[in-house]
């Protein structure tokens, strides 16, 4: 294990940001270029819309007014159902639909000719309570369903009904959790540029250029080869620049082809915080069963998330929340149902978790529940219960193929910040009202990358020049997090060259194979395991080339020191000058290699299956004071460890759990969407308040490494599991603190009269 | 027509322009694309920029406003000679950055802090920092990198260069 002590960072984009030469969409001009806003409707739900936009059309500097009936290619589209209307046709499921496009000469006069078109349509009364929709009696919303269900996912071991019938103790509790916006600080932006060539070019704020890429193709009617997305940097996703930004970026390569002009889409704040998909709020309802030793032997879950009006990505999130709806505990009976359920609100989607800070929500709140009711302490508790080295999870997973350090993690953080000792002095209600103290924990295990939600694949290139200067590319996005910082340290530590050498190329969908949505935390682990095989591919090209001038054979060539060895250490060429050998050899110093992820299983009738190829482990624990006065939650103190399988950026990977612990709060104590009828009421940053730095104490990072055999590089990956438990944490620390449990998102604190 | 000086450069604003929010007019019209649109409300402090000592949002000053002062943006805080500003360097070495859309506008208003404090409190650079949102750090390394961009300063008995009206460090 080790901590977070200061070392320098390395980041192949540090100084261009720290300068502001960095330009990300909204920063790119193009001659001719011309702006589009989209026009929204008042309705929430509503038929037969009716736009006209002749008034529009007329204004000054206005170049055309879209609606969907202007659109050559798809209206609809989407990752698993294409159901989203890219501009609406004549139905309208929500308050943040897009009814038409205004492109003009300038930002100003697109703004002014939008409030020209007029917009008519048939309201219908908006559905926006999940429970409500759910009913088999609810009215449908979605025209050609047979019910408001998206999905519905199952997990079914054993015998949950007769367990819990056997239990000593059975816990019965209904947890809700709520809308949670990403509040990125750059908003969708998007530049679409017509070739010459005939291919539509796109500099777009987005995390993946290749679903971005469908989305455009499908907008267009155009094949993938005719559209290009090139990669600029981002201002921030956590998930949330999926389809949304893919959406905006199709939008204005429609209008860029229609008007056969550059044109840029740029959203205002409150145009993102309206449209843009949320996290899904969940009523989780459990049925956990434990004898009075301590072991859980039954859970019965049923779990409603609110789809919000388009399917998006609901399948796979809600799928994350079956597979991961026991926590990281071994649990004999389980009977579990997770639906997704359309409703008239603002769409939800992917967003840093995906499915697991919600169950994570109400397990680790129940364990603790469980400990109270057995007279066990939360850290006995969970250690007799969690997954242990070869252990079945609950969809009969055997966990033999990596290092389950659960109870390795778990205890270095229950001993870093003293968690027994603290426990026991924590206030329970009893005190100063103004200041009560508590501490906290929650674990968990994270399925790594995609699982059995998709195919898992991605690519990388090496192309090494022959003056000693290297290009590197993988079909990975850089969303801020540090990506293309961890594949050059990688690609260093396999050919053993100097870092100077390696330039990124940032790639285009042009440029490299569809190396899959950068998601799921899977950019290091797959990125990175793309990178080691690529290089592997490199240096047995080298070795084989020079293995005569080195005199060995090329099994012996060794790659350090920024050399090329043979068996002996004078046995010697410099990297540039066996680049210049290599170039008189006529070899080309180049590899292409993919990483395929190990297979995976999954069946939807039973909810068993090897669901993810490997699993990273993950702890944190807080302190709080709570003032009952004033309904104050303070964080006083985090410490958090997980096993990653192998730092390959240290400071990179410390700042992404700082920052997840960051919007880990933000979910737990501050942030709500707060929608009324189907409208958002708080889209902006001035009503949506996410945590400053006064918000945040000092936090503990601990990185635990048992690098994984499933990974080339041993990495796995941090940037939601950085996220996902310190809800639950916070709110195990507030029942130390005041002996209310608090099984709603944002915790609210109900204050007590002075 | 008025004058405004930028990064130590004299421009002269077309009447028209003058209606213009500051952050608009560095973007659209001088192409300064460094200062960041976050929510055009004052509340992210993306569009930080430095007026005459202090740190300000862009977004909600008008152009006519500003006239005649002395403004810098980080497009200006690195040396004529392209070196680092220790701010800027401790931002890269601390870790600092990840999206970086909050970075300028952090390093303007840690300018302004360092102005006029060089050995702040970790405490007191949080609360100098809380105009300024950041979604992806944590803002811990930010803070790390302050109190580092501190010492550096210190240590190097570094001049920031005359903003105006003699605010020096």
């Amino acid at each position: 294990m080790t901590t977070g002590k200061r070392e320098s960072a390395y980041r192949n984009d540090a100084v261009i940001k720290v300068t502001g030469r960095a330009r990300y969409a909204d920063d790119h001009t193009f001659p001719r270029m011309a702006h589009c806003v989209p026009v929204y409707s008042d309705f929430v739900h509503a038929e037969n819309l009716s736009v006209d936009t002749r008034e529009a059309a007329r204004q000054d500097g206005v170049l055309k007014v879209i609606t969907a009936a202007d659109i050559p290619g798809a209206v609809r589209f989407g990752q698993i159902e294409r159901d989203y209307p890219m501009l609406a046709e004549d139905r309208i499921l929500s308050h943040g639909d897009v009814v038409a496009l205004v492109v003009a000469e300038t930002r100003e006069a697109a703004l002014e000719a939008a409030r020209q078109v007029r917009i008519s349509a048939d309201p219908l009364p908006p559905l926006i309570d999940p429970e409500e929709a759910f009913r088999p009696d609810a009215p449908v919303i979605r025209p050609g369903t047979k019910n408001n269900i998206v999905n519905h996912h199952k997990i079914r071991r054993g015998d949950a009904r007769s367990a819990l019938a056997a239990c000593d103790i059975v816990i019965d509790h209904t947890f809700r959790t709520s809308f949670v916006e990403h509040a990125y600080l750059e908003p969708e932006s998007a530049v679409c540029v017509p070739r010459p060539d005939g291919v539509m070019e796109v500099y777009g704020s987005m995390q993946h250029p290749f679903t971005t890429r469908r989305f455009v193709a499908a907008i267009l009617g155009e094949p993938l080869a005719r559209v290009e997305i090139r990669t600029v940097p981002v201002g921030g996703g956590f998930g949330g620049k999926d389809d949304t930004a893919a959406v905006v970026c199709a939008r204005a390569a429609l209008a860029a082809r229609l008007c056969d002009r550059p044109v840029k889409l740029t959203y205002a704040r409150q145009w993102s915080m309206r449209e843009s998909y949320k996290r899904h709020p969940y009523v989780l309802h459990y049925r956990m069963g434990l004898n009075r030793d301590g072991r859980v032997q039954a859970v019965e879950a049923r779990i409603i998330a609110d789809a919000g009006a388009y399917c998006s990505t609901t399948p796979w999130v809600t799928w994350r929340s079956a597979v991961q709806c026991c926590g990281p505990y071994r649990v004999e009976h389980v009977h579990a149902d997770v639906y997704g359920v359309a409703t008239n609100n603002v769409f939800t989607g992917a967003f840093r978790g995906f499915g697991s800070p919600q169950v994570n929500f109400a397990v680790e709140q129940l364990m603790d529940m469980a400990a109270e009711k057995t007279g066990l302490s939360p850290l006995e508790i969970r250690r007799i219960n969690m997954v242990t080295q070869g252990a079945e999870t609950i969809t009969g997973q055997l966990l033999n193929n990596h290092t389950v350090s659960i109870r390795e993690v778990m205890d270095t953080v229950a001993e870093k910040i003293g968690y027994e000792e603290k426990r026991a002095r924590s206030s329970r209600g009893k005190g100063d009202p103004e200041n009560l103290y508590g501490v906290g924990l929650a674990i968990c295990y994270r399925g790594a990358s995609l699982g059995a939600e998709g195919m898992d694949f991605c690519s990388a290139v090496i192309n090494c020049q022959f003056d000693g200067s290297i290009l590197l590319e993988v079909g990975i996005h850089e969303n801020g997090q540090g990506a293309e910082s961890a594949m050059i340290l990688t690609l260093q530590e396999h050919l053993g060259v100097d870092r100077g050498r390696i330039t990124y190329r940032q790639p285009s969908t042009s440029s490299i194979p569809d190396g899959g949505p950068t998601v799921a935390s899977r950019g290091t682990l797959m990125g990175c395991g793309a990178v080691v095989l690529a290089a592997k591919k490199l240096k047995k090209i080298i070795a084989e080339a020079l293995a005569d001038t080195l005199g060995c054979a090329p099994e012996k060539v060794r790659f350090q020191d920024d050399a090329i060895l043979g068996e002996a250490d004078d046995q010697r060429l410099s990297w540039d000058e066996a680049m210049r050998q290599l170039f008189l050899k006529r070899v080309y110093p180049y590899s292409f290699a993919g990483f395929r992820a190990p297979a995976v299983t999954w069946d939807e009738e039973t909810g068993q299956g090897d669901a993810y190829f490997t699993y990273v482990y993950s702890c944190q624990a807080v302190e709080v004071s709570v003032n009952l006065k004033t309904g104050r939650v303070r964080l006083l103190n985090v410490v958090a460890a997980h096993d990653i399988g192998k730092a390959v950026n240290r400071p990179m990977l410390l700042g992404q759990i700082y920052g997840g612990i960051a919007q880990g709060m933000g979910m737990a104590l501050m942030e709500k969407v707060e929608t009324e009828g189907g409208v958002i009421r708080n889209a902006s940053f001035r009503k949506y308040r996410i945590p400053k730095a006064m918000d945040l104490p000092e936090m503990t990072a601990l990185i635990i490494e048992n690098p994984d055999p499933t990974s080339p590089s041993g990495a796995k990956g941090i940037g939601e599991p950085a996220l996902e438990i310190i809800a639950p944490a916070i709110a195990n620390a507030v029942y130390h603190a005041t002996g209310r449990r608090m099984d709603r998102l944002p915790i609210r604190i109900e204050k007590e009269d002075a | 027509m008025g004058e405004i000086i930028i990064n130590r450069r004299r421009y002269q604003v077309a009447k028209a322009d003058e209606e213009m929010s500051l952050l608009r007019y560095l973007r659209a019209r001088l192409g300064l694309t460094g200062t960041k649109n976050g929510c055009e409300e004052g509340v992210c402090g993306a569009c930080t920029v430095i007026v005459d000592g202090a740190p300000r949002r862009s977004c909600r000053l008008k152009v006519e406003a500003v006239l005649g002062r002395e403004i810098l943006t980080i497009e200006g805080v690195e040396a004529e000679d392209g070196r680092l500003h220790p701010i800027q360097e401790a931002f890269v070495e601390a870790g600092a950055i990840q999206c970086g859309f909050c970075t300028p506008g952090m390093i303007l208003t840690s300018y302004a802090l360092l102005s006029k404090n060089l050995n702040p409190t970790r405490e007191a650079i949080r609360k100098a920092l809380s105009g300024n949102l950041c979604r992806c750090t944590g803002y811990q390394q930010i803070v790390d990198a302050v109190e580092l961009a501190a010492r550096k300063m210190r240590d190097t008995g570094f001049v920031a260069r005359t903003l105006s009206k003699g605010d020096t460090v």
